[in-house]
């Protein structure tokens, strides 16, 4: 939008800084239409809680700067503005498991979380977990000594369901284990050796 | 029925951070908002262009939604707090072990770590017609596919209390806030109201198009338990396909208070069965005062009284019946 514009439609009383915000913020641009229809009320734009696009996230211990649609899921987000495509997606609707990511330790669903709402969140996905020198992680170590996978499709989101789960739970059982991931499904069916690897892991970890 | 596609098309979103401006918002959107919580009854059907809200506004940075808190005997659960939380919390543990239980039983860890208590017991049915987005008496159209049509898939439908709608409420936890006496705080843009999760829940004969009594714009805040069941004798069970992810295909949600083995009082709710959780007010009677393993037998032949089963959903009843035994005997072996 041309600066000049947005000087002659500025609804009353705002600054150019807040109207470029709730601009951004209402997104769909059929609903700059109203604003322009709207004389000194701006409508939801000037709301409290309104959100804006351009937003940092912390991904991997990093500040990312992304413009972010309100509509955005964090998978979509990593994946398709960060470059992160280690989570994948499989049903996009909380039925598989493999974009699991950590939210502040926390083992979560990308597909089905508003990137907007992780704002000031600590995300962890599958490429924060070797270190810089490339020195695995020790639950990826495991995972590589056991040969856990088959496909592989949904390890990215078992090693991060793992991870978040040994942080309640360093020293499970196999039994826990698999009640802590049972929220990821392997379609290969492969459960049995992913265990064991995940058990090494996890072994790995207590020995670090 | 899941496409997947680019992505949700657009809508608003609002984060507010208080209450009083989430509640100002929802006065000012009315009909064009739609309230998130965890978002797992909600962005799956963004994405399937079943509801395209305007605007949304999600209560995820409402620090005073969240969390439990003890006020005098009662204990209050913000209505954002996640079932993981519910699960974990030791004073509901240790004082109404049966909401813990059932929290502990819904979907998957992950899940839990992010669906509200709020929007648990909020949530939609899963009627996959409905769903679909196929226009039937729920949506504001003239049939029920799954009860009416010859070709109805009506395994996990009602078999009580349906009329016209045979969809049920899949909660896990709703039976459970029943069976508890819980008490739910609503506020709107106007003020607020406090009920009795009972009244909470809406049958088809009350209003098709919904499960519950919220109104566009108003907001559930929390939860408040009462100390009437602290400490009772109580038992869960679900019923489901798969131990993971899947719905109840029928849940039990029992509250007793015993003097040895004679039953004082009970409530007794089963999950899944209706649009609302189901009380069984007459096999609450029938056992009262008596010895529960003398009259678990009988009742377990009255619990399925009253059911209209549908040609693929008639096991729901022999699940009814086995599971009031083994809830009052409770033993998930009987
Ligand atoms: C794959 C899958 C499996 C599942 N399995 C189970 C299961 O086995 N058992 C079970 O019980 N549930 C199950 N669920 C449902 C899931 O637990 C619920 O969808 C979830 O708890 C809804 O809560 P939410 O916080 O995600 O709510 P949302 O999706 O955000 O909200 C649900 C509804 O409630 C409304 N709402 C939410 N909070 C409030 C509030 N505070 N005030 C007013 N309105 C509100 C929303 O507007 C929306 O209509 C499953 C869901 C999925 C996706
Ligand atoms: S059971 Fe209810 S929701 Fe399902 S098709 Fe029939 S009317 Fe619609």
């Amino acid at each position: 939008m041309h600066a000049s514009l947005i000087d002659t439609i500025r609804p009353g009383g705002m600054t150019r800084r807040q109207f470029i915000k709730s601009v951004i913020a209402v997104g769909a641009v059929s609903s700059s239409g109203f604003l322009f229809s709207g004389p000194a009320d701006a409508g939801p734009s000037t709301s409290p809680g309104t959100v804006e696009r351009l937003i940092t996230l912390n991904v991997n211990g990093q500040r990312r700067r992304v413009d972010v649609l309100p509509q955005e899921t964090l998978a979509q987000t990593l994946r398709n503005k960060l470059g992160l495509t280690g989570l994948k997606v499989g049903c996009d609707r909380g039925e598989c498991g493999s974009c699991t990511v950590l939210v502040d330790t926390v083992p979560q669903y990308a597909c089905s979380l508003l990137t907007h709402s992780v704002r000031g969140k600590a995300i962890l996905t599958v490429e924060g977990l070797a270190r810089a020198d490339g020195k695995l992680h020790p639950l990826q170590q495991g995972v590589l000594d056991e040969q856990g996978f088959q496909c592989g499709y949904c390890a990215p989101g078992f090693l991060m369901a793992t991870l978040g789960f040994l942080a309640t739970n360093p020293n499970p059982t196999r039994q826990e284990l698999a009640h802590g991931v049972s929220g990821n499904l392997c379609r290969c069916q492969d459960y049995d050796k992913i265990l064991t690897a995940l058990m090494r892991g996890a072994e790995n970890m207590r020995k670090e | 029925m899941a496409i997947i596609r680019d992505g949700m098309p657009p809508f608003d979103l609002f984060r507010p951070t208080s209450v009083g401006d989430a509640l100002a918002l929802a006065g000012r959107l009315g009909a064009d908002a739609w309230i998130l919580a965890g978002g797992f009854d909600s962005l799956e059907r963004f994405k399937d262009r079943i509801k395209r809200p305007k605007a949304v506004i999600d209560l995820g940075a409402i620090d005073e939604l969240r969390g439990v808190r003890r006020e005098g005997s009662d204990l209050v659960i913000g209505a954002m707090t996640t079932l993981t939380e519910v699960s974990r919390h030791p004073d509901i543990r240790e004082r109404f072990g049966l909401l813990s239980e059932a929290a502990a039983a819904v979907a998957s860890p992950q899940i839990r770590n992010q669906g509200t208590l709020g929007g648990n017991i909020a949530q939609d049915t899963r009627c996959w017609y409905y769903r679909s987005g196929w226009t039937c008496y729920r949506a504001g159209g003239g049939t029920c596919f799954a009860g009416e049509s010859p070709q109805g898939q009506n395994r996990e439908h009602a078999i009580f209390g349906a009329e016209g709608c045979v969809a049920v409420n899949p909660s896990d936890t709703a039976p459970a806030l029943v069976a508890l006496e819980a008490r739910l705080l609503i506020k709107n843009p106007k003020g607020g109201r406090e009920i009795a999760a009972e009244d909470f829940f809406v049958g088809p004969d009350q209003d098709i198009t919904r499960l519950n009594i919220l109104a566009p714009g108003e907001m559930l805040t929390a939860i408040r338990l009462p100390a009437t069941w602290s400490g009772a004798t109580f038992y869960f069970e679900k019923v489901s396909d798969r131990p993971v992810w899947d719905f109840p295909l029928v849940n039990i949600a029992a509250a007793m208070r015993l003097t040895g083995d004679r039953i004082d009082q009970s409530h007794l709710v089963l999950g899944a069965v209706a649009a609302r959780p189901w009380r069984l007010l007459e096999v609450e009677a029938a056992v009262a005062g008596r010895d529960r393993n003398d009259v678990a037998e009988a009742a377990s032949r009255l619990a399925p009284k009253g059911a209209v089963v549908l040609p693929q959903n008639g096991y729901k009843a022999v699940l009814a019946a086995n599971l009031i035994k083994r809830a009052l005997l409770g033993n998930r072996d009987a």
